[in-house]
């Protein structure tokens, strides 16, 4: 018998990206780039869970709701960069312990 | 499902906002071609362009769901829209005066904060999940880029990045729960996922999705305990785009938590009202205290502005009618007590530069007698004392929460606000009573009619504002209803 793979094991692995995607921006220590990647993951895990729920009910706006999602993504991922070029150009680093400006 | 495209005038709910994004795109192009540099002619364009819509909402605005059901336009959405459109009006004055000084001398800003403006108009108009996310992300990406707009500074390209990070965490954490909603209802619709949730059984797939969603329109209002990016964000990005911060925004994602809570999960009250309440107590208990340590204006107001979410979410929390019209009156005076707040602010400018702790407020009742007594009345009115607007913010939150049996509620945010008095009155008592050091400049025109606008609409709330306002505010609730 082979084993069927099915809606539970596509929300799991949505899951488990979602969880590593929150603890890579909370525990990473290095560096913002790798911070901008956790949040893409966010996205992802997001993405396969509306696409499973999408198949698994046989509905087409899951998959609509997911292209949205690609779309501003993107742009997110844009003004992100941007801002953490100036964000370069004024401190010379990107290193997550250097934004420490402002504490309280 | 499929509706066909009956023509331009079946998207009249959405006049508008089409106005305000191609007003938008226009004054971009005419920023782009100007041969010479035009800020603040774009500036005082966009200001007209806010007026202009405010005008046609009130006066010419159809009710009804268009976009396959994507985008709703009733009393409750009219009512918030001018609120924003009234923020974001002021917020541009506000930067006229300081524009050079802040890196804001630039025509994208007027831009920017006009498809902001969009986004939150989308933000309270949206009708599904779909349209909740771009209407959001419309509003977030184009705030991104303002905090760091002072692009040679450390400290705002630094609330840029904080702001981005956190912002985009509690999108996707939006998200998520968006999915888990859509996967356990088989509806992004508003209207039908209450339908569903109302048919089925308690489904704690429903009930993580919700929780998830709460979690994430939590960080936009800057409720605790997803309040970490505002002190440091409203500390690093420029003065008149942390008034925009305060303002406009707050009041567009507060009223898209009022409209998701009741339009989706009416029938699961009981499980939303018990995540209010708590970040509600959370944020004004945390609020109070924390502002007590501050020495930095921008941050006490940042603390300040937490604690009248939480004050305001008093209100949601009773689950009512009479709630959402006290929420509806709290966002409309906190709006006018910020703006006013912070025209006081930016009209403080010395040699140094512009005021930016409690210190270098000393002696002001002597050199600056009008902006020390305006800013004395704003802390009294954000204090909660009786004549003045925000002592009616409170009691209507309050009223709704003893009228939803909250008493415990109601009790720890009466002790919050009278903690939070200490730190507002320490303003008050070093303007009057400690010996001068700095001498400011003489405030700009504009900052002097701002200035005299919201002291008088705070000082003479009962009289003047407050009956309509709360007339129109009644009509906004029952629209929800």
């Amino acid at each position: 018998m082979t084993p069927v793979i099915g809606l539970g094991h596509f929300l799991t692995v949505a899951a488990i990206l979602f969880t590593i995607g929150v603890f890579g921006i909370f525990l990473n220590r290095k560096n913002i780039i790798v911070i901008l990647m956790s949040i893409e993951l966010i996205l992802l895990a997001v993405n396969i869970n509306l696409v499973a729920f999408s198949a698994h009910l046989g509905d087409l706006v899951g998959q609509v709701f997911a292209l949205l999602i690609l779309t501003v993504a993107a742009a997110e991922a844009a003004i992100g960069l941007a801002i953490l070029v100036v964000f370069f150009r004024n401190r010379g680093s990107i290193a997550v312990d250097d934004v420490n400006m402002m504490k309280g | 499902m499929v509706q066909e495209f009956a023509g331009f005038a079946s998207l009249a709910p959405a006049y508008p906002e089409m106005l305000l994004a191609v007003g938008a795109l226009a004054l971009l192009m005419i920023g782009v071609f100007a041969s010479k540099e035009i800020s603040t002619a774009i500036t005082g364009i966009a200001i007209g362009l806010f007026v202009a819509v405010a005008v046609l909402i009130v006066f010419q605005s159809s009710d009804g769901v268009i976009f396959s059901g994507g985008f709703i336009n009733d009393a409750f959405a009219r009512f918030m829209k001018v609120l924003v459109l009234t923020g974001s009006a002021f917020a541009l004055v506000l930067t006229v005066s300081s524009a050079s000084e802040n890196g804001l001398n630039k025509f994208e800003y007027p831009v920017l904060v006009v498809l902001a403006t969009v986004g939150m108009m989308m933000m309270i108009s949206a009708n599904d999940l779909m349209s909740l996310y771009v209407g959001l992300e419309l509003q977030s990406l184009a705030l991104y880029v303002v905090a760091a707009f002072k692009r040679d500074s450390g400290k705002a390209t630094e609330a840029g990045l904080k702001y981005f990070v956190l912002g985009a965490l509690s999108s996707g954490m939006l998200l998520y729960g968006a999915s888990l909603l859509y996967g356990f209802t088989g509806h992004t619709q508003l209207t039908e996922i209450a339908q569903a949730v109302a048919l089925g059984e308690r489904n704690p797939g429903v009930i993580f999705g919700l929780v998830f969603l709460l979690a994430g329109i939590a960080f936009k209002i800057s409720a605790v305990p997803f309040h970490m990016w505002t002190p440091d964000v409203y500390e690093g990005a420029p003065t008149p785009v942390t008034a925009f911060f305060a303002s406009a925004p707050k009041v567009a994602a507060m009223a898209l938590l009022i409209r998701v809570v009741f339009d989706a999960f009416e029938p699961i009250a009981r499980d939303w009202q018990q995540v209010v309440i708590f970040i509600s107590i959370a944020s004004m208990v945390l609020a109070s205290f924390a502002a007590i340590g501050q020495n930095n204006l921008k941050r006490l107001l940042a603390y300040s502005s937490i604690g009248h979410v939480g004050f305001a979410l008093v209100g949601l929390s009773a689950g009512s009618l009479v709630g959402v019209q006290g929420v509806s009156i709290y966002m409309a005076i906190y709006l006018t007590m910020t703006i006013g707040t912070f025209a006081c602010i930016l009209a403080l400018k010395n040699e140094d530069g512009y005021v930016e702790t409690i210190d270098d407020l000393a002696g002001l009742a002597r050199s600056r007698p009008f902006v020390a007594a305006i800013l004395a009345l704003f802390m009294f009115s954000l204090v909660g004392l009786p004549p003045l607007a925000g002592f009616f913010a409170k009691w209507q939150v309050f009223l709704a929460a003893i009228e939803a049996q909250l008493f415990v509620l109601a009790v720890i945010g009466m002790l919050a606000s009278a903690v939070s008095a200490f730190y507002y009155l320490r303003i008050i008592k070093v303007m009057y009573f400690d010996e001068p050091e700095a001498s400011y400049a003489a405030p700009a025109v504009e900052l002097n009619v701002v200035m005299a606008v919201t002291g008088f609409l705070v000082l003479s709330y009962y009289f003047t504002i407050g009956g309509p306002l709360t007339a129109w505010a009644q009509v906004a609730a029952n629209s929800l209803f």
